[in-house]
């Protein structure tokens, strides 16, 4: 489910890279850090299916909705790390102007 | 366990080399003509995809270990380090699950370069058509 949740967040992230690239707000950073995380649960997965063949498919419905909360603390995780790049590294320079007392 | 620490030890090594990269590039005074686009992207622009990745993906994977309970804010960090048999399945898996991530992380960035270089390439040729025509 953890994996599921961050697939469907990176694929977000790359339309929204894609239709609206404007490389100033690293949506690119967010869609990359989004797949990296899905490539290491695959791999998780793949591990996991070894262990538990078909059981892995049928996880029990306490497991689910614990891996569900987690998927999306991960999304909002990667959300808020984008966000303070976004912030430190200021593109329109609006926090600059708001710190300085200037209209935005 | 500590899978994500192998991908977390590639990402310092591809910051490092990205770094001195980038540092290199800047010292060295590339004449370029103008008129001629660039059909390669620098090695510094595709190793940032590369730590991007590897970064985001351990920080997130960081934090599901820390959900499952299997780091702590204290020392030792690791709670499998406890006791040697926990610490060996540990190492176990960051020799099998942690190396894999490692390369399949690095494969699909390799994938990602090969098809960066070839849609930059054939726009380069399209561009370059298209100024001969007029």
């Amino acid at each position: 489910m953890t994996l599921l949740i961050t697939v469907f967040a990176a694929i977000t992230a790359t339309i929204v890279w894609y239709f609206k690239n404007q490389s100033k707000y690293m949506i690119g950073t967010l869609a990359l850090m989004y797949w990296g995380a899905s490539i290491m649960w695959f791999v998780d997965a793949i591990f996991e299916y070894a262990e538990l063949q078909a059981e892995f498919f049928t996880p029990a419905a306490k497991d689910m909705l614990n891996d569900a909360f987690l998927g999306v603390s991960v999304v909002a995780l990667g959300l808020i790390i984008w966000l303070i790049i976004l912030i430190v590294k200021d593109p329109d320079g609006k926090l600059r102007k708001t710190l300085q007392g200037q209209k935005a | 366990m500590a899978c994500f620490l192998v991908p977390t030890a590639e990402a310092v090594v591809v910051t490092i080399i990205s770094k001195v990269k980038d540092h290199s590039d800047a010292n060295k005074q590339v004449k370029v003509d103008s008129t001629k686009i660039s059909d390669k992207i620098p090695m510094g622009r595709k190793l940032k995809w590369l730590s991007g990745m590897l970064w985001g993906g351990s920080a997130l994977l960081a934090f599901e270990h820390v959900w499952h309970g299997e780091v702590t804010p204290w020392f030792p960090f690791l709670t499998a380090m406890g006791s040697e048999a926990d610490a060996m399945e540990m190492f176990h898996e960051m020799a099998t699950a942690g190396v894999m991530m490692a390369v399949l992380v690095t494969a699909v960035w390799g994938i990602m370069c090969v098809a960066a270089d070839i849609i930059t390439k054939r726009s380069v040729k399209a561009e370059t058509v298209k100024g001969d025509a007029v």
